[in-house]
């Protein structure tokens, strides 16, 4: 499966256009996270359980649009975007799409 | 007595907002110069086209990510600020060092995969407390583009030359 931000894949073609995929996930990391995080407001610095949530959100949702692209028989998903929001203190969305294509 | 207690309160905080927020940034921005020079060989080009010279080649999606969090002493110069308004330059510097720090750790997820280049860079940026009081302030980044390694099949394995000229040496085979 190829993933790629470009509008093509270089040296190939595209024999056919399977329509948009997309993969989503919300997560939340536990409250003593929150805590810390909480806490770190005053110092400042890198909050490295949200970036590692931020991370894992990032795959889980790369895995689940990759699932449906799969299914619909897609063997690359080009043009990808993610879009990031929050529906609650402490939980990250990421929302990822992009147009699955069969490439010979 | 209640009033002295909350004034000193304040300005713990904001000492140690300062102190801390300070030094942090400091040292993270001294690593991220120092990182950017090291992963200068690897230029990240917002275009989506590739030159037809790289071909044949491999793409593959990096991303790179990264949390920062607001320092006391940053919050409370932003809501000063915010009275009489214009430039909030503790927060400008912070989303700085976000953008920053999240490219560089795309590149070097680009590095890992011996990528000649990253084409067409996206960046989102988004915050965990959206603006509301009471919240975790932090600024969220998510940089994303596609590494390109070109498949070299008659040069040798290593490259000098791409080094140098800055590391923007765009190669006209």
């Amino acid at each position: 499966m190829i993933i790629t931000t470009l509008e093509y894949v270089p040296g190939k073609t595209i024999t056919k256009h399977l329509g948009l995929v997309q993969g989503s996930t919300v997560r939340a990391k536990h409250v003593g996270k929150d805590i810390l995080a909480g806490i770190k407001n005053v110092f400042g610095g890198e909050l490295k359980a949200y970036t590692e949530l931020l991370q894992e959100s990032r795959e889980e949702a790369i895995e689940r649009m990759k699932q449906q692209a799969q299914a619909t028989g897609a063997n690359a998903i080009l043009n990808i975007r993610f879009s990031t929001s929050s529906i609650s203190q402490g939980a990250s969305e990421i929302f990822t799409y992009g147009t699955a294509v069969v490439l010979d | 007595m209640e009033a002295y207690l909350e004034i000193i309160i304040l300005f713990v905080l904001l000492a140690l907002g300062y102190i801390f927020g300070q030094s942090r940034e400091k040292s993270h921005y001294r690593s991220i110069i120092k990182r950017e020079s090291q992963l200068r060989s690897i230029p990240v080009i917002a275009s989506k086209i590739l030159p037809d010279e790289f071909l044949p080649c491999q793409t593959q999606l990096v991303t790179g990510n990264v949390v920062i969090s607001v320092d006391y002493f940053k919050k409370f110069v932003a809501g000063l600020r915010s009275i009489v308004g214009g430039r909030i330059a503790s927060y400008e510097s912070l989303i700085d060092r976000a953008r920053r720090e999240a490219v560089l750790r795309m590149k070097q997820e680009a590095r890992k995969l011996n990528a000649d280049y990253v084409f067409n860079i996206k960046m989102e940026t988004s915050s965990i407390s959206k603006g509301r009081e009471d919240s975790i302030g932090s600024v969220e980044v998510l940089a994303y583009g596609t590494a390109v390694v070109i498949e070299k099949e008659n040069t040798p394995a290593s490259e000098p030359a791409k080094e140098d000229a800055a590391g923007i040496n765009f190669r006209t085979a």
